[in-house]
């Protein structure tokens, strides 16, 4: 029971980072219908820029602990929303009459050139940092085994939780979110009633950058050990994660996130390490095979 | 002039603050843990090179359109292919040819032959296949099995590496049939990642991180290309009253591999006119009328995989022989991705596109070996200028292979 307890914690705040990463997956694909294969190395570079500005601020800036995080955390998501949006201004937007399959195929050789460039940029070993929050604040029961729940786990469901509840706020009560859902709805229809198309799908980008790379500031201080090539186990992952709770609707980004956190943290725990990708892929196929539109997708009904 | 200045303003600072964090600082490992060195100069440079790029993009006139391809292009191409092929089997007994040349023709052959593959898959069927390199991967490793547990020649394995890649392709095919669109790429992406996983844990047959090595060599006919021949068999150079020569194998591989891939384009040259053909480019354009029309979608579709599979596992016995060593990481989502991107930058369909689109990111990178650390950097930066200038790939063809009544 402990046990269980334990992974469920530990699940649960693996999922919570999947699903962060999962929204950006899901909003591009619902307004443009591509799979932006660069933004798990988005959410890498998220990590890096979080290592290098909580480093800056600690060292050079001589902030306290608390300082030198909230720095990482707004210098984090401005630098990688600006990322996100290069990447769409240069590689996705001349691209958009183009056949279906050459947004992908750029896609994927930014996330190729994204990864060569930082392990040119940062070397190419694994960067350790020593954990920043300290582990215990509770041990939750005791009975021969003990289950923790630490502040960093707090810290990653709470600022979570937070994000998912203002970006829900946005996108239904907001004019920006209007224009967006307006925007996925028919594109062309949008731009007729004066939506500024071009823009929507920018912010689109650029917010789900900047949730990659909050993604990536967690992922840093909770494992503390980021390499550039962590984006792309974390991409696939994600976007398993929106198809799995069904593209385009955003709980289900979330719920698909949590989800396969889930699965992986049970697989690991009580069966075999190794092989908690193929758990992964495995649940994902089983779901696309039997039930296409995901969880909490709508049927896509098509029209001849 | 104004505006311009404006734009090239602008993309400077967005250069200089992207660098900022990335290049400004180096993240530096030491003994009492992770410290920061600056380096300036880098964001100042690309925020330069920026505005240079972003002014001399707005000053010139647009890129000049490419002339339009003459009207009989199908003769063009006719010939263009049997230039190609001719040059390829002259290539070796070139002057300028030595053994490095050859070796690296070896190698773009081997990616010309997955493009190939692929693109019945991808260019013809329509089938978005992001884990392509699961089946080269089964085929290298099945040659690879086969020979060392029961001592098969390469000649025998080559046929059954083939079939065992197919059937793989069968298989791997079924959960795709139901899903449409980009749902195949992150379905056949995941099964690509399931097999190198099971390759890379599965230590009592595949040797796990380790891999295989010693993999026994193709011979010609029974003639070995070793220095001293095993008992029983002579050697190639012997044969041929040759001095014996390492090179001798490696234009042999060399040859082995066109021949392969030469198959392959033929092949699918010819399937193209068959009825299944016909019925994959049909599916590819319209899956109900299709359906409509009598075609049964699922044995179109798994036809197109096991073939597809077929080719790649045929070109991952030969990658098994040449190497003689083989391991999970000749297999990662990244070679299926760099075959998918031959296809498509080559045109969709076109066979002639995906050899052009195979030297420009295969052989070009191998050329500038020394500057190895830049290599995948310029590959990702070729692969998205590439689409930027021709979306449609370089020779893009998507016409019907066959029309009613030959009209034009």
């Amino acid at each position: 029971m402990e046990y269980f307890l334990q992974q469920l914690i530990n699940g649960l705040t693996l999922g919570a980072i999947y699903g962060l990463i999962a929204l950006g997956y899901t909003m591009v694909y619902s307004i443009l219908g591509m799979i932006n294969f660069a933004h798990g190395t988005i959410y890498m570079l998220g990590a890096f820029i979080s290592l290098i500005a909580f480093l800056a601020a600690t060292t050079i800036g001589g902030a306290s602990v608390v300082v030198a995080l909230l720095v990482a955390l707004f210098s984090t998501m401005g630098f990688t929303a600006l990322w996100g949006w290069t990447v769409e201004r240069i590689a996705y937007r001349p691209l958009r009459a183009a056949p279906r399959l050459a947004p992908l195929i750029s896609a994927i050789g930014v996330s190729i050139v994204l990864q060569n460039f930082t392990a040119q940029a940062q070397g190419a070993r694994v960067k350790p940092l020593p954990p920043v929050i300290q582990g215990g604040f509770t041990l939750m029961e005791g009975d021969g085994f003990t289950v923790n729940l630490s502040w960093m786990q707090i810290i990653v469901m709470v600022m979570t939780l937070a994000l998912m509840a203002g970006f829900t706020w946005m996108i239904t009560k907001t004019s920006l979110g209007r224009a967006q859902r307006a925007t996925e709805q028919d594109m062309k229809m949008a731009a007729l009633l004066g939506i500024d198309v071009d823009r929507v799908i920018s912010t689109t980008f650029v917010i789900g950058a900047a949730l990659a790379g909050v993604a990536g500031l967690m992922v840093t201080l909770y494992y503390g050990v980021i390499d550039f090539y962590i984006g792309f186990l974390a991409g696939i992952k994600a976007f398993t994660a929106a198809v799995l709770g069904g593209i385009g609707s955003l709980p289900g980004a979330m719920l698909g996130g949590l989800l396969i956190g889930l699965i992986e943290a049970f697989w690991s725990g009580y069966f075999s390490i190794e092989y908690k990708d193929v758990a992964t892929f495995g649940i994902l196929i089983m779901v696309l095979v039997f039930r296409p539109t995901g969880l909490l997708g709508r049927p896509d009904v098509e029209k001849i | 002039m104004g505006g311009l200045l404006r734009d090239c303003a602008l993309a400077a600072f967005v250069a200089a603050a992207m660098a900022l964090p990335m290049l400004g600082f180096r993240l530096v490992d030491s003994a009492n843990g992770l410290s920061l060195a600056g380096r300036f100069d880098l964001v100042a440079w690309s925020a330069g090179l920026v505005f240079a790029g972003r002014l001399a993009l707005g000053l010139l006139p647009s890129l000049p359109a490419l002339p339009a391809l003459p009207a009989r292009l199908g003769n063009l191409r006719f010939g263009a292919g049997w230039a190609m092929a001719a040059f390829a089997v002259a290539l070796p007994f070139l002057p300028f040819a030595d053994r490095n040349l050859v070796d690296k023709a070896t190698l773009v052959l081997i990616y010309v032959m997955l493009g190939w593959g692929l693109n019945i898959v991808v260019g013809l069927a329509g089938l978005l296949d992001l884990g392509f390199v699961a089946f080269y991967a089964v085929g290298a490793y099945s040659y690879a099995l086969l020979s060392q547990t029961f001592g098969l020649s390469f000649w025998v394995c080559l046929p059954l590496a083939g079939v065992m890649a197919a059937c793989f392709g069968l298989v791997l095919g079924f959960p795709v049939l139901r899903l449409r669109g980009d749902y195949i790429a992150i379905v056949t992406m995941g099964l690509g990642e399931i097999i190198r996983v099971i390759l890379q844990n599965w230590q009592d047959v595949t040797g796990g991180p380790n891999g295989i090595s010693g993999i026994e060599r193709p011979s010609l006919f029974g003639l070995s290309f070793k220095a001293v021949p095993p008992d029983g068999q002579t050697g190639f150079a012997e044969f041929f009253g040759m001095d014996y020569s390492a090179d001798h194998r490696v234009i042999f591989l060399y040859f082995l591999i066109l021949a392969l891939a030469l198959i392959t384009n033929l092949f699918t040259l010819r399937i193209r006119r068959l009825p299944v053909g016909r019925a994959w480019e049909a599916l590819r354009e319209d899956e109900i009328a299709c359906r409509s029309l009598g075609i049964n979608p699922t044995t179109v579709k798994l036809s197109a995989f096991a073939l597809g599979a077929m080719f790649a596992g045929f070109a991952g016995s030969f990658f098994a022989t040449r190497q003689g060593f083989i391991s999970p990481e000749s297999f990662t989502f990244i070679e299926s991705a760099v075959i998918l991107a031959i296809v498509v930058l080559g045109g969709m369909g076109s066979q002639i596109g995906i050899v052009l689109a195979a030297l420009l990111l295969v052989g070009l990178p191998e050329w500038f070996r020394e500057l190895q650390q830049y290599r995948m950097l310029a590959f990702g930066g070729a692969m998205v200028l590439i689409m930027l200038w021709k979306p449609a790939g370089l020779l893009s063809q998507r016409q019907p292979t066959i029309r009613l009544g030959g009209a034009k």
